[in-house]
């Protein structure tokens, strides 16, 4: 037996907010997109059930644009962990008509995704969503609150906020009300990095540097792929590289990377200069696009 | 790595914003992309300087009216540990953010403008991080450069300052005084060349020699139950871990304890984080335990060392801060969670209004309004296991929840 237990402080806060979760709420789930912040939650609700089983299941939204190393990820994962999975597709609400495909130079679906969450969210009746945003990703995330109650419309009114005092979550909803719920929303980039490489996490490949087709538009790296929009001027070529974020591959610029190892890749990160939303292409839309889509309920 | 949480106090125009950008890009936290969008907006408003608030003010509303209207946190390290900043808007109106700011924070800073000196505000932004026992508070005196740097100035506000601390009760604080320009970056990070006779440290430097071991104040081992964890698997048919996080002290096993209200006695039999078991957990930890007794624990409950029982009371005073248009009035009717814990309270009596500016007077009231502080006696339908805020900062603070629209509606903290 170890002696004194020594803590990580955000990882006992985020292990407080997953146990506060299954406490007050009938039925919650964990937004998983495959990417590293969600892989982390996996790892910080098993600790915090430990021995018992995640109790919710897992859900991804999935636009069909991912990329496919991180549906293969997830699989193996769930698989594993003998986790509960649900999918559902942004493909499905395209052609149920509640959404339409943009089109053009900056098409994405990572806008049509929220349509499908909130749809998901009505089907299942959740009532808590668990997702891994962190609050120095993007300064409107900043004023997000650890427990965020959203309305019928699954709208943010950020104006309105509840108080959050000491570690007090006031979980209280109306019907039809929900909650997104942050467990991480206090850890930097680098916090996660540094946790996966301490709790050796598996984590897709994309996140290391690999050889890629891809092309330069307005100074980012795009993936040369069937479902990135391009000209015919664009040149295509191999570099290497890697993805600091597994969104939506319309939507996630590459970095030049030779980091092959998660060591390698915290070193970058530890002295990289570029914000790590610098290479989402979405939010360079308009200074207010993530005030914008987080009103409308996207995640 | 250790985590420091620091609330920011100050009027509007300060330069909170200013400071915390200051400090991001001294300490090359700001990224490439964020010092470039900086830049741009600081261009196209015209400015000949970088306005470092940019970095921190987020909402749009925000940007169209430059000033900040919530708690916005803000993160950067060194290599010594990290920080939150929590960017707290300095209006009369949004006590309710200050409080909020506070009450997750371990270290305040409170901005003067040097031209304008101590003024009411200030009185009232040291009065809320008294009340929330913030045990290490900065007072910077800002905007230096627009006083000559002037010695003479500085020491006058220090002194105004001083004044006010002798009529705070709260003896164990820390207090440190500090010059700075947040916009030209004088001993924000880097010593100020302009104020030689200057001798103490800068902004960063202290942050950074701050003991996290001292900035705490301690209270008893306290266990409130978050969760029971029953597997109900082969290999742990009869576990039953009682998930919580450690306030106050260590809690050990074989410490002999008692669980509250049932008041059983029982010993801690095992402690376990993760697939690990340990001798002991400090504060902060979440851990979950096992005890040596089949005894019935449910969410809510407290787990306590026998020989440091909390009060166990069902009716109680505590000074009140409220954050709700509608206003709190006699007979009324709240859930009050306490930590983890609920229960129905109602108003049996507002005693008087608390003026947040020291004179002492205290006003007669019948409700209280948006961002007033009262004293308000409290009768619940069931006991709660507290202590007094003063020795407790965690178990003698509660929140009340308005049982209509399910907001929280305001913070307590028990006398
Ligand atoms: N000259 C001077 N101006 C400052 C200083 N700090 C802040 N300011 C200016 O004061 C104004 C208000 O600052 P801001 O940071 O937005 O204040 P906040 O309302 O407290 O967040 C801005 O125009 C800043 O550029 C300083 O140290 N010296
Ligand atoms: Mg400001």
């Amino acid at each position: 037996m170890t002696e004194k237990l020594l803590i990580n402080a955000l990882e006992n806060e985020a292990i407080y907010i997953f146990r506060e979760v299954a406490a007050q709420f009938e039925k919650p789930v964990l937004l998983f997109s495959g990417g590293k912040d969600s892989i982390t939650l996996v790892r910080l609700a098993q600790k915090a059930f430990y021995p018992a089983k995640i109790p919710f299941p897992l859900m991804h939204i999935d636009t069909g644009h991912n990329f496919p190393e991180t549906i293969e990820f997830r699989d193996k994962l769930v698989a594993e962990l003998g986790l509960e999975l649900i999918v559902r597709n942004v493909q499905d609400s395209i052609d149920q008509g509640k959404v339409k495909e943009e089109s053009g130079r900056y098409s994405s679906r990572n806008v049509l995704q929220t349509t499908t969450l909130l749809d998901a969210i009505e089907e299942f009746k959740f009532d808590a969503c668990i997702g891994g945003a962190r609050r120095d990703e993007e300064k409107a995330r900043a004023k997000e609150r650890i427990f965020s109650v959203r309305d019928d419309f699954g709208q943010w009114d950020e104006k309105n906020q509840r108080p959050e005092l000491f570690d007090m979550l006031n979980g209280q909803i109306q019907l039809g009300q929900n909650v997104r719920v942050f467990p991480i929303s206090n850890w930097t980039e680098l916090d996660v990095w540094t946790y996966i490489e301490n709790e050796d996490l598996e984590i897709p490949s994309i996140y290391f540097a690999h050889k890629r087709d891809i092309f330069m538009r307005d100074g980012l790296i795009w993936s040369a792929s069937e479902h990135v929009f391009k000209d015919d001027e664009e040149e295509v070529e191999e570099r290497m590289v890697r993805f600091r974020t597994v969104g939506d591959m319309s939507c996630t610029a590459a970095v030049d990377s030779y980091a092959a190892t998660i060591r390698e890749v915290v070193a970058e990160i530890r002295d990289s200069s570029i914000s790590e939303r610098g290479a989402r292409i979405d939010d360079k839309r308009s200074e207010a696009a993530m005030e914008k889509r987080k009103q409308q309920g996207y995640f | 790595m250790e985590v420091l949480k620091i609330a920011t106090a100050g009027s509007v125009d300060d330069g909170k914003s200013t400071l915390i950008g200051r400090l991001l890009y001294d300490t090359k936290s700001l990224t490439d992309d964020k010092l470039e969008a900086i830049e741009k907006s600081s261009k196209k408003k015209g400015y000949d300087y970088l306005d470092f608030s940019l970095a921190t003010d987020g909402l749009v509303a925000e940007r169209e009216q430059g000033i900040t209207i919530d708690v916005a946190h803000i993160y950067f390290s060194t290599k010594t540990r990290s920080y939150i900043i929590a960017d707290t808007p300095g209006h009369v109106e949004y006590t309710r953010n200050m409080v909020t700011g506070a009450s997750t924070s371990q270290v305040a800073i409170i901005l003067i403008d040097a031209r304008h000196g101590v003024i009411e505000q200030t009185y009232r932004h040291f009065f809320i991080n008294n009340l929330l026992r913030i045990k290490s508070v900065i007072v910077a005196v800002n905007k230096m450069d627009l006083v000559n740097f002037s010695e003479e100035r500085y020491n006058e506000i220090k002194a105004d300052f001083e004044k006010l601390v002798e009529k705070s009760d709260y003896e164990d604080q820390n207090i440190t005084y500090i010059p700075v320009s947040a916009l030209k970056g004088d001993n924000v990070v880097e010593k100020s060349d302009a104020m030689p006779w200057f001798g103490g440290q800068t902004l960063l430097e202290y942050l950074e020699k701050l003991d996290t071991v001292n900035i705490y104040n301690r209270g008893r081992m306290r266990f409130p139950v978050q969760y029971v964890i029953r597997p109900k698997t082969e290999e742990f048919h009869d576990f039953r871990g009682y998930a919580g996080k450690v306030y106050g002290g260590d809690i050990n096993v074989g410490d002999e304890v008692m669980v509250l209200p049932s008041e059983t006695r029982t010993k801690v039999k095992e402690i376990y984080f993760n697939d690990k078991k340990y001798q002991s957990a400090a504060r902060r930890s979440s851990i979950s335990i096992t005890l040596e007794n089949n005894v019935n624990v449910s969410r809510g409950d407290m787990i306590v060392k026998v020989n440091e029982l909390p009060r166990i009371e069902k009716a109680f005073t505590a000074k009140v801060c409220w954050m709700c248009s509608k206003p709190l009035v006699a007979g009324s009717k709240y859930v009050l969670q306490h930590g983890v814990n609920k229960v129905l309270a109602k108003v049996s009596e507002i005693h008087h209004k608390i003026e947040t500016d020291f004179s002492g007077v205290d006003t007669l009231v019948s409700s209280l309004q948006i961002n007033d502080i009262a004293a308000v006696s409290f009768q619940l339908n069931k006991p709660i296991f507290f202590d007094a805020f003063k020795e407790h900062r965690t178990n003698g603070a509660f929140i009340l929840i308005d049982p209509q629209t399910n907001n929280t509606s305001g913070v307590g903290f028990i006398e």
